[in-house]
């Protein structure tokens, strides 16, 4: 699936086959082009201007964006995360209600059996970030961070996630 | 010099011109602010300077009315709530206090929805960034103490925007103010919601209906309404230029019209309610030139295009607020700065009211210091600057011109490809526009264009990708105690107990029997409902039977 034809997580592609072979090997900070990364908004908040800048951003890093869209649940994030095979999960949210919804979703994930690592960007007051790191989100990027520093820190939150399952 | 009439500077209009005369007779039978209209110095000024047409003269460029901000200035709303509805009375009894003149009501996400408190989807979202309304009781409480036929209130909400005016004006008729005294503003304005928003529920068609029963609705019965606020804020906000949020919000308005008219209310009869709201960015001559655009584009459609006669309905009054996108997390203080001038390109522009962002809104809902800076920012312009001296003032320099004209290409060249797309109807065009992904991809591609632009350091952010030096401490931040959704859930599930469930359901009913018949206005229904202390979602729910819901396509 490609990145602008996503309409949810009713793909049948070769998740399968996908997940033996990146379990074969080592990720590595340049092998972008193997990063899967679902993109969501979680809950009712509407503001998605940074989410789709972010998927641009992550799409023109190299990495595979699967852009979930509005109106997700933890169980439907979990779902796609788990059908495309996906490294990282990447929540945005705009709306106070992250510290919340964002330990939510570490919940999910690590209750459906997956070490996927959930990054959390959008409007989080800095003395929310220790909180939200405590709750098992892997990175918290704030407002103002480039292109290069969130495409860096999703790598890096895969590459602790594949560290701490090894 | 062959126009020997002409006085020697230019900048001061001829005094035997048909149109100054005009137009000194408009400004002599306005009512006007008891202050010297003269410079800090002492210097009188005139009301207006340049050249014709002047300031409440077709196609209103310069402004809609002759006196401009010398009879009133423009309004100070300022933008609240938060937490219960007792949490929201205080800050508005508060903002009355401080020489606030209108409320503007925030509602939280799960209201904005349509959702209740306690539906699973709002967790974690009640009363977090607005005021939560399940049932007329958080209503009554929100406005206890006020005195609406007093006060004209703005309530920023679009899905639920029918029940949510039912729950205003029934509030009203318990305290014993008819519901055709209650001045104010609802948002309503569907359109901008699948286009940048979000905050839609059911599918386009069914939703401008809903706007259309309301249009119906006020013009019959609330006079002094306004029944949808169109609005370019949210675009902007989204991401787009300021061109595109001009376009798509005329646009906008444009369809509502149609689909009224379509509905069999006379244009005049409804256009002159019909308000709009902008965003005032930070590329000063950009945006007044866009606000001049603004007024002249829709004099001229309403007048050509759709056939108004009453000047009223020719008449673009909006309302402005600065770009909360605009607002730094890092160096905060440095916001207050690109408040005041967005807000001085807002007054610049002959806005009719104004909300002037708190400097600490990047990170979260505004402390109350912060909110009397902002609206202090506002009364700074208003009160000390005398740019409320003279009406356009900008209006004849080269560059102000040149800019109005650009904005109007811009507009004008969208305004062709949506009539395309709705073989010559905007409304089609719209409804086309959304479902083909044309507004979204639009507003996500000059998003992402201003992203890059920034990263790549062509586009200076100060305090951001630049001068980075210095304090970058966040301060106190107004925080919302989880207790409030506690709070308000109890006060929720006690409206339950006390009501007559047998009395609710009748309602709803009603209402979903309504939704089925296209020519039944929905709004008499939904005050009925709203009086047995329905809730929110369950009136929502009630025309989701009939209506369903719509889901964006997600495309990046």
């Amino acid at each position: 699936m490609t990145v602008g034809e996503t309409e949810g997580a009713d793909t049948e592609t070769t998740a399968a086959a996908d997940r033996e072979t990146a379990a074969e090997s080592a990720l590595t900070p340049t092998q972008d082009a193997r990063l899967r990364i679902v993109l969501a908004k979680l809950g009712l908040d509407g503001h998605d201007r940074g989410l789709k800048v972010v998927a641009r951003i992550l799409r023109d890093a190299g990495m595979e964006v699967i852009y979930l869209g509005l109106r997700q649940t933890t169980e439907s994030i979990v779902t796609a995360a788990e059908q495309e095979d996906a490294d990282a999960i990447g929540l945005s949210m705009h709306n106070a209600g992250h510290l919340t919804l964002a330990p939510a979703m570490v919940s999910a994930v690590a209750a459906a059996g997956m070490n996927t690592p959930v990054v959390v960007g959008g409007i989080v007051p800095e003395e929310d970030v220790q909180t939200l790191l405590d709750a098992g989100v892997a990175t918290v990027l704030g407002p103002g961070a480039s292109a290069a520093e969130v495409a860096q820190a999703v790598r890096d939150a895969v590459i602790a996630a594949e560290a701490d399952a090894s | 010099m062959t126009d020997h009439a002409k006085p020697v500077d230019a900048a001061v209009p001829d005094p035997s011109s048909e149109a100054h005369q005009r137009y000194q007779e408009a400004y002599e039978a306005a009512r006007l602010r008891d202050i010297p209209f003269e410079t800090m110095s002492g210097v009188p000024v005139d009301p207006v300077y340049g050249d014709p047409p002047y300031p409440g003269q077709y196609p209103y460029t310069r402004g809609v009315y002759p006196s401009m901000y010398r009879s009133r200035l423009w309004t100070m709303r300022m933008f609240a709530g938060f937490g219960t509805a007792e949490d929201t009375n205080a800050r508005f009894k508060a903002i009355l206090r401080n020489g606030g003149t209108g409320l503007s009501t925030a509602f939280d996400m799960p209201t904005l929805m349509g959702r209740d408190s306690d539906s699973p989807w709002s967790l974690g979202e009640v009363g977090r960034a607005g005021v939560a309304v399940d049932t007329l009781a958080d209503m009554e409480d929100l406005f206890a103490g006020i005195d609406l036929s007093g006060v004209s209130t703005s309530m920023t909400i679009n899905g639920p925007a029918a029940i949510i005016l039912a729950m205003y004006a029934a509030v009203a008729e318990k305290n014993g103010v008819a519901r055709a005294d209650l001045a104010g503003t609802i948002q309503n304005d569907i359109f901008k919601e699948y286009q940048a928003q979000k905050e839609y529920i059911y599918p386009p068609r069914p939703s401008v209906r809903i706007v259309t029963d309301m249009i119906r609705f006020t013009t019959a019965e609330m006079p002094r309404w306004h029944p949808v606020s169109i609005s370019g804020y949210h675009i902007r906000e989204a991401g787009s230029t300021a061109a595109e949020e001009l376009a798509f919000t005329l646009a906008n308005g444009f369809a509502y019209v149609e689909a009224a008219v379509a509905a069999g209310v006379d244009v005049d009869e409804f256009a002159g309610r019909l308000s709009f709201f902008f965003n005032s960015h930070s590329d000063f001559f950009e945006e007044i030139g866009k606000f001049r655009a603004a007024r002249r584009i829709w004099a001229r459609w309403m007048k050509e295009r759709y056939g108004a006669t009453n000047e009223r309905s020719m008449l673009c009054r909006f309302h402005t607020q600065t770009a909360g996108v605009s607002l730094t997390a890092q160096q905060p203080e440095n916001n207050i700065a690109r408040v005041a001038i967005q807000a001085l390109a807002g007054a610049l522009g002959g806005t009719q009211s104004l909300h002037t962002d708190s400097f600490d809104e990047a990170l979260a809902l505004p402390t109350e210091r912060a909110a009397r800076i902002a609206l202090r920012t506002q009364q700074i312009v208003a009160h000390e600057t005398g740019v409320a001296n003279v009406a356009d003032p900008l209006g004849g320099a080269p560059y102000v011109e040149w800019m109005t004209d650009e904005m109007e290409r811009q507009a004008e060249a969208i305004f062709a490809h949506l009539d395309d797309l709705g073989n010559g109807s905007i409304l089609e065009g719209v409804y086309a526009g959304i479902e083909n992904g044309y507004f979204v991809g639009e507003i996500a591609d000059s998003a992402y264009r201003f992203e890059r632009e920034v990263n790549e350091g062509r586009r200076i952010i100060v305090g951001v990708n630049a001068f980075t030096d210095g304090g970058d401490g966040q301060g106190d931040l107004l925080r919302i105690s989880a207790e409030t959704e506690e709070m308000q859930l109890k006060r929720l599930t006690d409206v339950k107990q006390r009501r007559d469930d047998d009395a609710v359901g009748r309602a709803l009913a009603a209402v979903t029997e309504a939704a089925a018949s296209p020519t039944t206005n929905l709004m008499a229904p939904i005050l009925d409902a709203v009086h047995t202390y329905a809730t929110l979602e369950e009136i929502v729910m009630a025309m989701e039977a009939e209506f369903g819901t719509y889901v964006e396509k997600a495309i990046i």
